[in-house]
C-alpha cells in the first residue's frame, strides 16, 4: 500500500509540474520568437549567454514599446545538446506554440539538425553561433529559412592563416584541434591550407578529443617534432585555456594564435594566470575596445543583468534578436515567411557584431575582429575584413 | 630517451589521477557489490566544495582538503541512506540503475545550483616546476602522484589491520554471516561509502588545482575511466585499482605520444577486453572456481 | 503442440495491431496526433525496438551489456551513408540490409570471446566494444568523422515504422517463446545447470547477442532517417545508458514492459520539455524513486498475453502483488 501511495505521490508530483506549466501558454496578441538552445549538456556553457542576451535585447525592446505595437514573447526550449532533442524542440516551436521565428542552437550539430524542420515548415531560423558552412545549405543549395548572425568556419581559418604569416610574420605552424568538433577540423583544415600558401610550413598537426584535459602528451610529441614559432589551437577557451597552461609550464614560449572560440571571461583563470596570457591572438565578432556607444550600452547593461562580462556568444544571440526585429518591421506584420522574405533582404543591419548583410548563403558578409592579449587583457584590435 | 621519459612522467602524472577515484571505486565495489556510476560525480561534487571552501571561505589548502572530505562523505552517507539503502535487497541492475539516477541527479543539481558555466580554481598550492636532465616535473603532480600512494596504503591498512576493516572485510564475503556474527552490517556499508566518497572528494580537489577548472559534466568520463582501471587490475582489489589506474595513464599516454590521441580509449579498451579474456578477475584478481 | 501461423492467438494479435494502427493513424490525419507529438510517437517506436531488443539479451539470456548503441550506430551510419547516395525507398532497403550484414558481422566476432565473461566484466567489456565502435566511426572518412552525417533524407511514416515495430516485437516475442527463448532463460537462471542439462550455452548466448544486435541496428536505420542528423556522439555510452534504463524501468525479461517503459519514457518527456533545466532533475529523481519503489520494473516479468489482456482485475491483483513480492 505505501507503494502504491508513493507512486501516486509521484503521479500528482509530475501531473501538478504540467499544469503549472500549461498555465502561462495562453496569451494572446504578442508576438512568440522561439528559442532552442543548448541549456544542460557539453554546450550548456555557449548556450546558457545566447539565452541571456536574447532575454536582455527582448526585455530592451519590450520597454521601448515592442515591435508593431506587440510585445515580444520568448518560447524557450533546451536541446539538452542532442541532435533529436533539437528536432522535435524546433518541430514543437513551428507546429504548436505558432512562433514567428526560432533563434538557435548554440552548435553546429543541433542547428543542423533543426534546419530541415525550419525549411518544412517554412519558419526562419537563425543560428547565432552555428559557423559550421553546411549550416545554412547542402553544399548546393541555400535552405531558403535558414540564417546565421556569424561568420563562417572557412572565413576563419582564412583570416586566422593571413594574419599569422602576414601580421606575425611566421612561418612555421603547430596546428592543434579537437577531433571531436567539426568546429576544430574544419578552421585546422583551413588554416593548414591558407599558411601553405603564404609560403609557412605545418610543422605538426595534432588532433585530442573534448572529453581530455590532460595534454601533456601531445606537447612532448610537438616539442621533439621539430622547431615552430607559432600553435594554432583549434577549439574553445575551456580546453585552449588548458592548453595554453600546459604549453608554458613545458616550456613551449611562442605565440598562441586561435579562433572566437578563446573568448571568454574565463581564459586567464584557465591558462594558470594572466602571465601565461602573452602573445596570444584571437579572432572574435566584437570587441570590447570598440567606441561604438551602442557596443558600450551592451556591455553595460548586461554586466548588470547578468553580472557577468558579455562573451561573443551573447553579443551575437543580442545582434540576432535585433535582427529579427528589424525584419518583424520591415515585413510589416507577423508571418513567418513575410518575415524571412524581409530577412533575406536584410541589408547593412547595424549590430554589435559588425554591419551585417547576408549572402546568397545567408551568411553574413562581415569583418573579424583578430584581438591581441597582453597579460590576460585585450590590448589590440585589428580589424580583418573579408 | 628524453621524450620518452617525459611522457612516462606525463603518464604517471594522468595515472595517478584515476588511481585516486579507482581506489574509491574499487572499495565500494568489494564491499558491496555495486558499479557505483555515480563515483565520478561525488569527485566532482568534491571539487566544488572545495571550490566553494578555497573561494567564499578562504581555507588554507589543508583545511579545505580535510573539509572538503568531510563535507563529501556526509552527502556520500546521505545518498547511501536514501538511494541505495532501500534496495540492498533487490538485484544488482536495480541497484545499478539507482546509482546512474543519482549521476543525473548530481550532474544536474550542481548545474542547476551553480549554473552553466566554467569555474576556475585558484592557485592555493604552489606550483614549482624541476628540470631533472631535461625531464619536467612540477609540485602539483608529485602531490598527486603521493597522495595517491599514500592514500592506497592508508585504504590497505584500514581494510586489512583495523577491526572496522575486518568488519568490512566480513561483509564483502557474506552479509548474512557477518550480520549472525555481530558485525552492524548497514553501519559497515554506511562507513565504506562515507570513505570512498571522501576519497573521491580528495581526488576532485587535488584534480580541480592541477588542471584549474571545474564543471558539472567533469566526472563522467574519469569516473569511467577509473572504473575500467578498476575492473583492470581486478575489481574490489584495492593494489588493483592502483595498478589499473596507471596502466591506463601510461597506455593512454605513449598512445597520443607515439600514436594518435584519437585511438587511446580504443587502445585501452582493446587492452582492457584482451585482459579480461586472458584473465577474466583482472591483473590481481583471483579466479573463482565456479561452484554448482 | 502443432501450431499453424494462423491460429486464433496470432489472428488476435494481428487484429489488436491493425486496431492500434488504424486508430494512430486516424489522430494524425485529424492533427490531434501534431507533427511535434508525431516526433515523439516515432522516438518510443525506436526505443521500443531498441529496448526489446536489448532485454532480449540482458533479461531473457541475463548478459548484461552495456554496448547497445554501437549496434544502433552501425545500423545509422549505414542508412545515412547509403541515403546520401540514393535518397528514395530503395537506398533506405540497401541501408538497412548493409546495416544488418555489418552488424551481424561484428556482433558475431564480438559476441564469440566476450560472451564467456560474466556479470560486471560482461558489462565493462561490452561497454568497451560500444566505445570502439564509436571510436572507429569518429575516425572514418566515409561516415564523416565527428561531424557526422547531416540533411538525411527525412523518410519515414507512420506506418512503415508502426510495421518495423510489429515486427521487432514479434520476432521478439516468437524468440523468447521458442525453443532457443527457453534454452536462454535456463542459461539466465542458471549456466551451470543448463550446460549440465546439454544446452550449448555459447551457442544460445551468441544467437541472442546477434538477435538483439540485428534489431538494434534496424532501430539505428529509423532513426537516422527520422532525424535527419547523426553523429558519433550521439550513439556513446549515454545512449546505451538509456536503453538499459527502458529495459529495467519496464521489467527485465518482460518485451511488453519495454514497450511500455518507451511509452512512458516518451510522454514523460513531453511533459517535462517546458522545464528546461528541472526536467533532468526531476527525471534522475524519477529514475530513483521508482527503482527504490519498484525495483522489479513497471511490470517485472508480466507478459501480455490474450487471455489475460481482458481479465483488468487479475492486472490489478499482479501489479500490487508484484510489489509486495519485491525480497
Amino acid at each position: 500500500m505505501k507503494r502504491i501511495l508513493a507512486l501516486t505521490a509521484t503521479i500528482v508530483l509530475l501531473v501538478s509540474g504540467l499544469t503549472a506549466c500549461a498555465a502561462t501558454a495562453e496569451e494572446a496578441e504578442t508576438i512568440k520568437i522561439g528559442l532552442n538552445v543548448e541549456l544542460t549538456g557539453e554546450a550548456a556553457v555557449y548556450g546558457t549567454p545566447e539565452k541571456l542576451a536574447a532575454e536582455l535585447a527582448v526585455k530592451e525592446i519590450n520597454a521601448a514599446g515592442g515591435v508593431l505595437g506587440k510585445q515580444i514573447e520568448l518560447v524557450i526550449y533546451d536541446t539538452k545538446t542532442d541532435t533529436a532533442e533539437s528536432t522535435s524542440n524546433a518541430t514543437k516551436l513551428m507546429t504548436e506554440d505558432g512562433v514567428v521565428a526560432v533563434i538557435g542552437a548554440a552548435i553546429s550539430g543541433t542547428t543542423m539538425a533543426a534546419a530541415p524542420v525550419a525549411n518544412q515548415y517554412q519558419v526562419p531560423m537563425i543560428t547565432p553561433s552555428g559557423s559550421n558552412a553546411l549550416v545554412t545549405n547542402d553544399g548546393s543549395a541555400v535552405y531558403p529559412f535558414v540564417y546565421r548572425a556569424c561568420f563562417i568556419d572557412p572565413f576563419q581559418g582564412l583570416v586566422l592563416a593571413n594574419f599569422a604569416a602576414d601580421n606575425l610574420g611566421k612561418t612555421k605552424a603547430v596546428v592543434l584541434g579537437s577531433s571531436s568538433s567539426d568546429y576544430a577540423k574544419d578552421l585546422a583544415a583551413i588554416f593548414s591550407e591558407q599558411f601553405a600558401v603564404k609560403g609557412g610550413t605545418v610543422v605538426a598537426t595534432e588532433y585530442y578529443t573534448d572529453a581530455d584535459t590532460d595534454f601533456s602528451a601531445i606537447l612532448t610529441k610537438v616539442q621533439a617534432a621539430g622547431e615552430f614559432d607559432v600553435i594554432f589551437v583549434a577549439d574553445y577557451a575551456v580546453r585552449a585555456g588548458l592548453i595554453i597552461k600546459q604549453a608554458r609550464e613545458a616550456g613551449i614560449v611562442v605565440p598562441f594564435v586561435g579562433p572566437d572560440g578563446f573568448e571568454s571571461p574565463d581564459l586567464v583563470e584557465l591558462a594558470g594566470g594572466a602571465a601565461n596570457l602573452n602573445d596570444v591572438y584571437f579572432s572574435t565578432h566584437f570587441s570590447a575596445l570598440s567606441e561604438d556607444q551602442k557596443v558600450q550600452d551592451f556591455i553595460a547593461n548586461y554586466t548588470t543583468e547578468t553580472g557577468e562580462a558579455p562573451s561573443a556568444l551573447s553579443a551575437l544571440a543580442y545582434d540576432t534578436v535585433y535582427m529579427l526585429k528589424a525584419a518583424i518591421e520591415a515585413a510589416g506584420e507577423v508571418d513567418p515567411v513575410k518575415v524571412n522574405t524581409a530577412l533575406e533582404a536584410l541589408k547593412d543591419f547595424p549590430g554589435i557584431t559588425g554591419t551585417i548583410s547576408f549572402d546568397e548563403w545567408h551568411n553574413p558578409v562581415k569583418s573579424a575582429i583578430v584581438v591581441q592579449l597582453v597579460d590576460g587583457v585585450q590590448a589590440a584590435a585589428t580589424v580583418v575584413n573579408p | 630517451m628524453q621524450e620518452f621519459l617525459q611522457q612516462l612522467v606525463n603518464g604517471l602524472s594522468i595515472g595517478s589521477i584515476y588511481a585516486l577515484i579507482a581506489l574509491g571505486y574499487t572499495m565500494v565495489y568489494g564491499i558491496i557489490k555495486l558499479i557505483n556510476f555515480a563515483h565520478g560525480d561525488m569527485y566532482m561534487i568534491g571539487a566544488y566544495i572545495g571550490l566553494v571552501s578555497v573561494t567564499v571561505f578562504k581555507l588554507p589548502f589543508f583545511l579545505a582538503l580535510i573539509s572538503t572530505m568531510v563535507f563529501t562523505a556526509l552527502i556520500g552517507i546521505l545518498i547511501e541512506r536514501i538511494a541505495y539503502k532501500p534496495l540492498r535487497k533487490s538485484t544488482r541492475v536495480a541497484a545499478l540503475i539507482t546509482a546512474i539516477g543519482v549521476s543525473f541527479f548530481l550532474q544536474n543539481i550542481v548545474s542547476r545550483i551553480m549554473g552553466a558555466k566554467i569555474y576556475t580554481f585558484p592557485s592555493v598550492l604552489n606550483n614549482e616546476l624541476y628540470v631533472v636532465g631535461g625531464i619536467r616535473i612540477n609540485s602539483q603532480q608529485l602531490v598527486i602522484f603521493v597522495t595517491s600512494i599514500a592514500l592506497m596504503f592508508l585504504l590497505q591498512l584500514i581494510v586489512q589491520k583495523t577491526k572496522i576493516g575486518r568488519a568490512m572485510r566480513s561483509v564483502a564475503v557474506d552479509q548474512d554471516a557477518a550480520r549472525l556474527m555481530g558485525v552492524n552490517v548497514d553501519h559497515v556499508i554506511t562507513l565504506t561509502f562515507a570513505i570512498g566518497s571522501s576519497l573521491a572528494a580528495a581526488a576532485g580537489i587535488l584534480v580541480g588545482i592541477y588542471y584549474n577548472t571545474v564543471n558539472p559534466l567533469m566526472g563522467f568520463a574519469p569516473g569511467l575511466k577509473a572504473f575500467v582501471a578498476a575492473v583492470f587490475g581486478g575489481i574490489g582489489i584495492i593494489p588493483g585499482a592502483m595498478i589499473g589506474g596507471f596502466s591506463i595513464g601510461l597506455i593512454e599516454t605513449f598512445v597520443s605520444g607515439y600514436g594518435s590521441t584519437l585511438y587511446k580509449d580504443a587502445v585501452v579498451y582493446i587492452i582492457l577486453i584482451l585482459i579480461l579474456i586472458v584473465k577474466p578477475s583482472g591483473l590481481l584478481g583471483k579466479n573463482k572456481k565456479e561452484k554448482v | 503442440m502443432k501450431q499453424t501461423l494462423l491460429n486464433k492467438k496470432n489472428l488476435t494479435w494481428l487484429a489488436i495491431a491493425i486496431v492500434i494502427f488504424v486508430v494512430v493513424q486516424l489522430l494524425i490525419d485529424a492533427r490531434i496526433i501534431s507533427p511535434y507529438y508525431r516526433v515523439t510517437l516515432f522516438w518510443i517506436c525506436i526505443f521500443a525496438i531498441l529496448g526489446v531488443s536489448l532485454n532480449i539479451i540482458i533479461g531473457v539470456t541475463g548478459q548484461f551489456s552495456l554496448g547497445h548503441a554501437g549496434f544502433m550506430s552501425i545500423g545509422a551510419y549505414s542508412a545515412a551513408v547509403l541515403l546520401k547516395m540514393m535518397p528514395d525507398y530503395t537506398g533506405l532497403a540497401i541501408g538497412i540490409g548493409v546495416g544488418l550484414v555489418i552488424s551481424f558481422v561484428v556482433s558475431f566476432i564480438v559476441a564469440m570471446p566476450t560472451l564467456r565473461l560474466k556479470g560486471d566484466y560482461l558489462a565493462i567489456a561490452t561497454l568497451g566494444v560500444g566505445e570502439i565502435i564509436r571510436i572507429i566511426i569518429l575516425n572514418m572518412t566515409i561516415t564523416n568523422g565527428a561531424s557526422g552525417i547531416s540533411n538525411i533524407p527525412f523518410l519515414v511514416n507512420w506506418p512503415m515504422m508502426f510495421v518495423f515495430t510489429v515486427l521487432a516485437i514479434a520476432l521478439s516475442a516468437n524468440f523468447k517463446n521458442s525453443a532457443i527463448g527457453r534454452a536462454c532463460i535456463s542459461i539466465k537462471e542458471d549456466e551451470i545447470a543448463s550446460e549440465a542439462m546439454g544446452i550449448n550455452t555459447t551457442k544460445y548466448k551468441v544467437t541472442a547477442f546477434v538477435f538483439g544486435a540485428l534489431l538494434a541496428s534496424i532501430a539505428g536505420a529509423l532513426y537516422a532517417t527520422s532525424y535527419y542528423v547523426i553523429k558519433p556522439e550521439t550513439f556513446g555510452i549515454t545512449n546505451s545508458i538509456n536503453i538499459l534504463v527502458i529495459v529495467v524501468f519496464g521489467g527485465m525479461g518482460s518485451l511488453t514492459g519495454s514497450v511500455v517503459a518507451a511509452i512512458v519514457l516518451g510522454i514523460i518527456n513531453i511533459i517535462l520539455q517546458p522545464l528546461a533545466e528541472l526536467r533532468m532533475i526531476i527525471y534522475a529523481l524519477a529514475l530513483i524513486g521508482i527503482m527504490i519503489f519498484r525495483p522489479q520494473g513497471l511490470l517485472g516479468t508480466y507478459e501480455a498475453s490474450i487471455s489475460s489482456l481482458f481479465d483488468f482485475k487479475s492486472h490489478f491483483k499482479r501489479f500490487t502483488k508484484a510489489g509486495k513480492e519485491k525480497a
